[in-house]
């Protein structure tokens, strides 16, 4: 039992890049559910469009990277625009099933075989990187005993925090702002702000697509830090666990998606640690009897899900959130 | 009022088990008999039930008529060539094998390039082919010798055949999405662990199955009933606390998540990642009835949904706890203030629906294989099927599943001049967009009331 190499595990997935892209989805979330109240649970899509407007103008159109970019961003755009028109009308818990079977039925498109010419198929595209990573100033990777980052991390790193700071810089800005004002207002009472005379309808597809946006950022540092698009990675289960990592900071807050990432990764990587080594080696602790090593790397994903659970019931405004801010008990 | 939630539980367990024998009946797999041996067998009959059938035929460059190849050795692995050999065999007088398959997948073809005849050679040098099997029935694959040759199935046996499948897969759903719309009916819950429910059955029945030893008739049976229990103590455990204490519908559906990941997370701790079959009625033959050919297992299928479904109806709309449940989830306060026990119907809505969802397991399971995301894998599908007939409702949910059921297995073998709307390995998609759309024009469904939904 080493607890030198849990920590180091622990620390660097939680200012890793993993994290970085959690803290993004999940800020875009935080714009969704948190401020406005829309229960988005298809944040996935918007990455895998995100990730994939990228890959695909880079490697199957052969645009330049910088393009790729606007069309990464530009494709987010539409897709909130398409996804909002039918579904902003409709009470929560349509809007929670809607916008999931989108981002299935675009997680099924990109990998299907049929459209490998385009997409890629279920191993998706790569080469599309390059500009990113020629951009690295860094020579070295670090390692300082508590965290150790390779080359590649470190530039993602740089760039994914950067990232995170001017987003949350952003929405401090709009939500002191009368616009933001609207926006958690309509989380109230949607009905009271009509009455007022304010178009909902535009209000709640303004923050859909700043979320969006978001979450398409997500996806494009996904891809990035990992030189590869890969449909699977933008399934359901991660919208569920970014949402996880944002109810665990505190929706409603600034800081919540970015502090909840951390934590969230911090508690993924240390638990998957220790166990691994617990049940790792000639004479684990847990003997294989109760655990295998196979088994080891769930018990995490029980632990996520018994927590999200409690946290939900004991402390749903997390661990910075006001209760009375979360839109939890309407439909 | 004198509550009596057992009532219903005993009235599909007695559907369950008048229809025990024409499934005991059912004759046990066919294992694939491995001809090994160079000489060229007699012939290979096209085997009844699941199979997948190559034929191989020398083309000789399009001159002449096509001639059999046989004598060729042909393997047929699960997934690919490290999977699980599922049956080899050396090709007839007509160049033709065919080997049964326990389900639909992805299957590997191995070809022995050394078994082929002298001065044969096969034109594409891929020796290997990785086939998806689909529908239920034949699965032809072809390897180019000459020039490649095809033996497709006829449109019209293919629609009669994906509209069978469509309806078995709708019933399946439909059993799911009575217990998701019951549930949603009387509680305001949408949950989305549901689909695990739906494992849980199936995994259950493998438990009794293959742990103990039971059959599947009787351990199919007892998952239901285990999942009736289990659908107690989740109430009794879980959600009735958070009722009292007034937690918000969606913070119930966002620990309905949590819930689900837990349980998934545990499904794949004790049951493993693998995917597993059931020790009986694996890969049965399918007998001609006219225009379909079906499986005892599929008629059993078939029959079980159907029973289940309907005693389920009659007692909503004729026992007092049906009435009761219907009056709950109309309006919980009127029926608390007109005496109802509102607690003790919505106990018996959870019984109820769990034990249907827990049947759909085991349908499913016995339907193709045990696996620990087959749930998770169906969940949308069974939302699909609820909102596209309208949340709440029972009728709506039935008629909705049966209608998602025939999408996904009629849509891929739809083609307009060749080209494909939705290729077979994204089925489920065409569901999906439904899904939306129907949210789009009619969000209450197609037999939902109109209300506040937006």
């Amino acid at each position: 039992m080493d607890f030198a190499v849990v920590i180091d595990a622990a620390f660097s997935a939680a200012l890793g890049p993993q994290a970085i892209v959690f803290a993004l989805a999940a800020i875009g979330l935080n714009v969704h559910f948190g401020y406005t109240g829309l229960l988005n649970f298809g944040q996935a899509g918007f990455m895998a469009v995100g990730g994939f407007g990228l890959a695909v103008s880079v490697v199957t159109w052969d645009l330049p990277f910088w393009v790729g970019l606007i069309v990464a961003m530009l494709a987010t755009i539409v897709l909130a625009l398409v996804l909002g028109v039918p579904t902003l009308r409709l009470r929560a818990d349509y809007l929670a099933i809607a916008t999931i079977a989108s981002s299935e039925i675009l997680r099924l498109v990109l990998g299907a075989v049929e459209f490998k010419g385009t997409f890629g198929g279920s191993n998706g595209l790569t080469g599309f990187a390059r500009t990113y990573k020629n951009l690295n100033p860094y020579g070295d990777g670090v390692d300082i005993g508590v965290v150790s980052f390779s080359k590649d991390d470190l530039w993602s790193i740089t760039v994914g925090w950067t990232l995170v700071a001017l987003g949350c810089v952003l929405i401090w800005t709009l939500m002191r702002s009368p616009w933001g004002r609207v926006l958690r207002s309509i989380r109230e009472d949607e009905d009271a702000v009509r009455s007022l005379g304010k178009n909902v309808f535009a209000y709640k597809m303004q923050a859909l697509v700043l979320g969006g946006v978001f979450g398409g950022l997500a996806g494009v540092f996904h891809v990035l830090k990992q030189a590869s698009a890969v449909p699977t990675d933008f399934n359901t289960t991660f919208t569920f666990y970014a949402y996880a990592a944002l109810l665990m900071g505190g929706a409603a807050r600034v800081l919540g998606p970015v502090i909840g990432s951390i934590l969230f990764w911090f508690l993924i990587a240390g638990l998957g640690s220790f166990f691994s080594q617990a049940t790792g080696g000639t004479d684990p602790l847990i003997p294989a009897s109760i655990m295998t090593d196979t088994q080891a790397s769930l018990v995490r994903f029980i632990v996520l899900g018994l927590g999200l659970m409690l946290l939900m019931i004991l402390r749903p405004q997390g661990i910075f959130g006001d209760r009375r801010e979360i839109a939890i008990d309407g439909r | 009022m004198h509550l009596r939630p057992a009532t219903l539980l005993m009235a599909i367990l007695a559907g369950l088990i008048l229809l025990a024998p024409v499934t005991a009946n059912a004759a046990t797999t066919p294992a694939p008999s491995p001809s090994a041996g160079a000489e060229a067998p007699e012939a290979n009959p096209i085997v009844d039930g699941q199979n997948i059938t190559v034929t191989l035929k020398d083309l000789n460059g399009g001159k002449g008529e096509p001639k059999p190849v046989p004598g060729v050795t042909l393997t047929v692995f699960k997934e690919s060539k490290s999977g699980e050999q599922v049956g080899t065999q050396v090709t007839d007088t007509a160049g033709r094998i065919s080997i049964a398959i326990p389900s639909n997948g992805v299957y590997y073809i191995a070809l022995d390039p050394d078994s082929l005849p002298d001065g044969v050679e096969l034109s594409g040098g891929e020796s290997n082919l990785t086939i998806t099997a689909r529908l239920g029935g034949n699965n032809f694959a072809t390897f180019p010798i000459g020039a490649s040759v095809g033996e497709s199935v006829a449109f019209s046996e293919k629609l009669t055949n994906s509209v069978v499948s469509g309806l078995k897969k709708g019933l399946i759903i439909a059993l799911a999405a009575l217990g998701l719309s019951l549930i949603f009916g009387t509680t305001g819950l949408t949950n989305f662990a549901h689909g695990e429910l739906i494992t849980f059955g199936a995994i259950i029945t493998f438990m009794f199955n293959r742990g103990f030893g039971i059959p599947v008739i009787a351990a199919g049976a007892l998952a239901v009933v285990v999942s009736a229990g289990f659908g107690w103590v989740q109430d009794r455990g879980l959600w009735r606390p958070l009722r009292r204490r007034g937690t918000g519908l969606i913070a119930m559906m966002i620990v309905s998540i949590g819930l689900a990941l837990l349980m998934r997370s545990i499904f794949q701790y004790t049951f493993g990642s693998s995917t597993q079959t059931l020790s009986q009625y694996v890969a049965q033959p399918r007998t001609d009835y006219g225009l379909i050919s079906l499986s005892d297992k599929e008629i059993a299928i078939f029959g079980i949904s159907i029973v289940a479904i309907v005693i389920v109806c009659i007692a909503m709309m004729k026992t007092r706890l049906g009435k009761a449940m219907r009056a709950v989830s109309d309006n919980p306060a009127l029926s608390a203030s007109s005496g109802l026990r509102v607690d003790g119907v919505i106990s018996s809505v959870w019984i109820l629906g769990t034990a249907l969802t827990g049947l759909s397991g085991v349908l499913l399971a016995i339907n193709e294989q045990v696996n620990f995301q087959m749930g998770f894998k169906l969940l949308l599908l069974v939302f699909a099927g609820v909102t596209l007939g309208g949340l709440g409702t029972i009728w709506g949910a039935l008629v909705g599943s049966i209608i998602i059921g025939l999408i996904v297995e009629v849509a891929p073998i739809i083609s307009i001049n060749g080209y494909n709307p939705v290729p077979a390995s994204i089925k489920e998609v065409g569901a999906l967009v439904v899904l939306i759309l129907i949210l789009l024009v009619r969000p209450q469904g197609i037999l939902g009331r109109a209300q506040r939904i937006g």
